[in-house]
This record gives C-alpha cells, structure tokens and sequence, in this order.
C-alpha cells in the first residue's frame, strides 16, 4: 500500500491541505456539516509547526472581516462555513471583490432557505456564480466531487486568487464534506517570507512603507469616473477568468444519446445513473463542471450538439439549469431533477427523470 | 469485485465505528474506499446508518438505493432496509428485539444473536466488531488480518492492548453465522 494514501472526511482534506499548502490564517465560526474544518485544524496545532493563525472568531461576520484584513496584507488566509454562514458574509464578500485581494472561502452547502436542515444541497448556485453580495463582481468557484478534490482544490482556489487578485470559492456539499474516501495529501510547503510576499503582492499593506507608496486598501470610492474605472478593470480581469481557467470533466460523452450535466456530490450519483442506464442499453454521457463560474458554456454546447436530450439533476429546485439553457441556446431540450432541503435523490431516481422526462 | 454495504442501527452501537473499520480494512487491501454516514444532531440514541463501498474499480455514486449486503442492528433498521438486499444478497440482522423477522425468500438472511454473544463476552463495546465478524465470515471482502491492520493505524498506541480482544470479538462473531 503506497503511504501517502490515506483515508479522511472531504472537511478534514480541507483543513490538512490548507497546512500543507503553507496557509497564513485560518478564520470561521463552526456550523454542520463543515465543522470538521476547524475541529481538524485545532486538532493538527499548525501553530505550533508552520505557524498558521487558527482562530475561531465570534461570528461569522466577524471571520469574514478577518480574512478581508489578512488577504489585505497579501496573507494566504480563508474560511470556511455552510449555507447559512455564507450569507453573512456576503457584505465581505462583496468588499474583498471591490478591494481586488485574494483569499480563498469554502461553502459546504446544507438544505435551505433560512436555518434549513443539516444535509446536503446545492441551493447556493445562485449565491455563489451570480453574486450574493452587491455590486457587479464575480469569485472563481470550484465544484469538487470527491474527496482528493477536496483537497486539491484549496491549493488551485489560492492560486488562482494571488494569480487575479479575486476570492476563490470551494462550493461543496454535505455529502463530499463528511464522506471518506481515499486522498493523497500534497506536500507541505514552507509558509512564503515577508519578503516573498512583499515581491509577489507589491500592493499589500506590509506596515513598512520605506521608500514605496503607501499601499491603501479600501472598496469606497467616491468619484463616479474613478470608480466606473475600477469596475473596468474588475471586468476585464474577469473576462480574463473566463478565457483562461474554465475547468470541467467529460465520462463517455463520444457517441452518448443523452447527456448529464451535473455537479459535486450529484455528478456522483449521476455516474451511478450512467451505469444502470448501460444496463438498459441507454447511452449516457456525463459533462461534470468542475468550475461553476466561469462557466464551460462552450465546451456544454459542443458536446450538447450530438444529444438527444440533457438531463441536469441538482439539488435545488434548478439553479445551474439556467446557465446549460444559455449554453445549448434551445436547439436541445435540457430537463432538471432534483430534491432540495437536504434530501437526496438516489441513481435510481434520476434514470427515472431521464426517462419519464427526455425519452419517453 | 465490488461490494456495496449498508449498516444500520441506533446511535451508540458502534455502526460508524465499525463502518470505519470495514473501509480501513479495505485501504489497508488497496481497495478503492468509500464511507458515507447519515449524520444527524443527535450523537447517541437516534438512528444510524452508513454506506460503505469497496471495489477494485473507481466508486461512483457513495449513496445507494440497493446493496449487497445489508446489516440491520434493531427492528426500525430491518424494517426499512430489507427491501433494499439486491436479490441474492445477504441479510444479517441481530435477533435482540427483533419481532417481526425478515420474510424475503431470493435473498440469504442471517439471524445473529451478536448482543447475547456481548453478555457470553462479558464486554458490551465488542459489539460492533462481533457483528463485523459475522459479516466477514457471510462474505469474506476483506481479511480478518487487513482488520486488525486497520485497527492498529486508526487506534492510538495506547489502545493497542484491546487489540486481541478485538480478534476475539471477530472470530465469536464469525461463529454465529450458521452454513
């Protein structure tokens, strides 16, 4: 047995791999099903080793605020929470986007609106790739399916975040949060110097000025023509996004008569789907985008092109169905299933819509 | 080979527990892993279950609607899983407080008495590893020394001295499925 692998919780991954990644701070308020980030993080003292902040602060208003003041100092800091969390933190939200710092906020979403219930949704797709606090911005928001990219993707959310100055999101769900599966940890990095952040975030606030500039970092600016430039360059480094880091996975889409677009937890289930439809002859292929925003409108429409039919199974009511309409622009039908408020449809479920809905 | 478990129980047998043990038995035979449980609020009382598949190949979907096996620890438990052992699956639930037993004829039911085999042990907390024993005995996924193995990675050091008692536990368990 190679003794890298080892077996852990999606919410465990997400701490271990935040150490190892060499992060500065960590800042959140605990809620189920998510809570295991923090209990893990206190549980590995990174303090001790790396020297990583781990702090459980008295809301979660007041974490997000925290990691507005670290990612502000160019520090790798992030948070993590579930639903209800991630709606108090919209107005920071919408503040790092405005302020143009990285930082890296994970959702591991439960069944809502309100309080709601413990267990899995994807309900938050709205939230997340549409912008649930105000103002024209926009996060890259990644979808993991499986543990490892639970872990994987904590290291690409910061990355791409220091790469465009924008927060990343990691939008998981209960289901990917407290399962187990098989993960390789990376390996651990050293946390970067001040002089390494100094060089690779020139408009942090360090504390020393010497002889550059003062760095100030804020998201008021009264001037309209001022601020209209600012949401220029927000833009363009969004269309930027776009170009260069849409993410998705295709399984068995050559030749398929039906295709699944799902995401997380439910590409899962969907690929059992795809079995049991094999069973019955019936051709299903799987496009899984892995990056939610920016969105893989291109790669969806050409595979859509061969289809009969494209089912989008999401916990929700239909969210991203909207965004695979725009893609396929009505030359295919695209039908939604789902269960919301924490329930989950089993594969059995889904071949039934594919079937009642799109074949007939 | 692929094997889909469910366990299911009251909050406190151990159900998680021993799913856990099952699914590190199969990292330790360098299977692909997966482990789902119904969490819930409440820690001890309540309702259990967990999904626990191994297989040689990438695992799909970790939550299932039919599996192969089928382990049910209280009525209300057999009550809703007994529907769900694939035809010619295998059924093993603990006759303690069982009145209503299973009826299903396509598929192999196992009664165990795994809690009176507790009182004959004299120790309550071997429980979920007796019936692990009986599971494994009913279909040998994995082997009773990847088990231990297991066993020895996830306990801490300290605990290592309960490890023949869990040995033990495993082959009582294995004795109380009958041919």
């Amino acid at each position: 047995m190679n003794d890298k692998v080892t077996l852990m919780k999606g919410n465990e991954a997400l701490a271990m791999a935040a150490i190892r990644y060499g992060a500065d701070g960590y800042f959140g308020y605990p809620i189920t099903p998510q809570s295991e980030v923090l209990e893990k993080l206190e549980e590995e003292m990174p303090w001790e080793t790396t020297g990583m902040v781990v702090l459980q602060a008295e809301s979660e208003v007041a974490a997000i605020n925290m990691v507005y003041a670290g990612a502000s100092c160019g520090k790798a800091v992030m948070t993590s929470t579930s639903s209800p969390g991630f709606s108090l933190m919209q107005e920071g939200m919408s503040y790092m986007a405005a302020s143009e710092v990285p930082a890296l906020v994970i959702n591991v979403m439960r069944g809502g609106p309100g309080l709601g219930t413990i267990h899995p949704s994807q309900a938050d797709y709205f939230q997340a790739c549409k912008g649930g606090g105000h103002g024209d911005y926009r996060m890259v928001v990644l979808a993991p399916a499986s543990v490892q990219e639970m872990a994987d993707f904590v290291g690409l959310g910061w990355d791409l975040a220091f790469k465009y100055r924008c927060v990343s999101m990691i939008l998981a769900d209960g289901l990917i949060g407290q399962m187990m599966e098989k993960v390789v940890l990376p390996e651990q990095r050293p946390r970067r110097t001040d002089e390494e952040v100094e060089r690779q975030c020139p408009w942090a606030v360090t504390g020393r000025t010497g002889m550059r500039p003062k760095n100030i970092i804020t998201s008021l600016e009264l001037d309209d023509d001022i601020m209209e430039a600012n949401n220029l360059r927000f833009q363009a480094t969004y269309r930027l996004i776009e170009q260069n880091e849409v993410r998705y996975e295709t399984v068995d889409t050559e030749g398929c008569d039906y295709l699944i677009v799902a995401f997380g937890s439910m590409a899962r289930i969907a690929m059992k789907t795809m079995e049991l439809a094999a069973q019955e002859g019936i051709k299903v292929g799987l496009l899984r985008p892995i990056t939610l925003w920016p969105f893989p409108y291109k790669e969806i429409a050409q595979v859509a092109a061969g289809v009969k039919g494209i089912l989008v199974p999401e916990l929700s009511a239909g969210q991203m169905i909207e965004d695979v309409k725009l893609a396929v622009e009505c030359k295919v039908p695209v039908e939604h299933t789902g269960r919301m408020g924490g329930n989950v449809p089993t594969p059995e479920e889904v071949l039934d819509a594919l079937k009642n809905q799109l074949i007939k | 080979m692929k094997s889909e478990i469910i366990i299911a129980g009251f909050g406190g047998q151990g159900v998680l527990s021993m799913g856990k043990i099952l699914a590190y038995s199969g990292l330790m035979e360098d299977k692909e892993v997966s482990w789902l449980p119904s969490y819930g609020p409440e820690q001890r009382g309540g309702t259990a279950n967990v999904t626990v598949i191994l297989s040689d190949e990438r695992i799909s979907s970790p939550i299932l609607n039919a599996y192969d096996i089928v382990v049910a620890l209280n009525q209300q438990s057999l009550d809703k899983f007994e529907s769900k052992v694939k035809p010619g699956g295998i059924l093993i639930y603990d006759s303690y407080g069982i009145h209503q037993p299973p009826t299903r004829t396509d598929i192999t039911c196992h009664r165990i008495d795994a809690t009176e085999a507790t009182f004959e042990m004299n120790n309550s907390k071997t429980y979920n590893m007796i019936v692990l024993g009986a599971v494994l005995k009913s279909s040998p996924m994995v082997s009773i020394e990847s088990v231990l193995k297991g066993l020895k990675k996830t306990l801490p050091e300290r605990h290592w001295h309960l490890l023949p008692l869990n040995e033990e536990a495993l082959n009582k368990g294995a004795q109380l499925i009958k041919d």
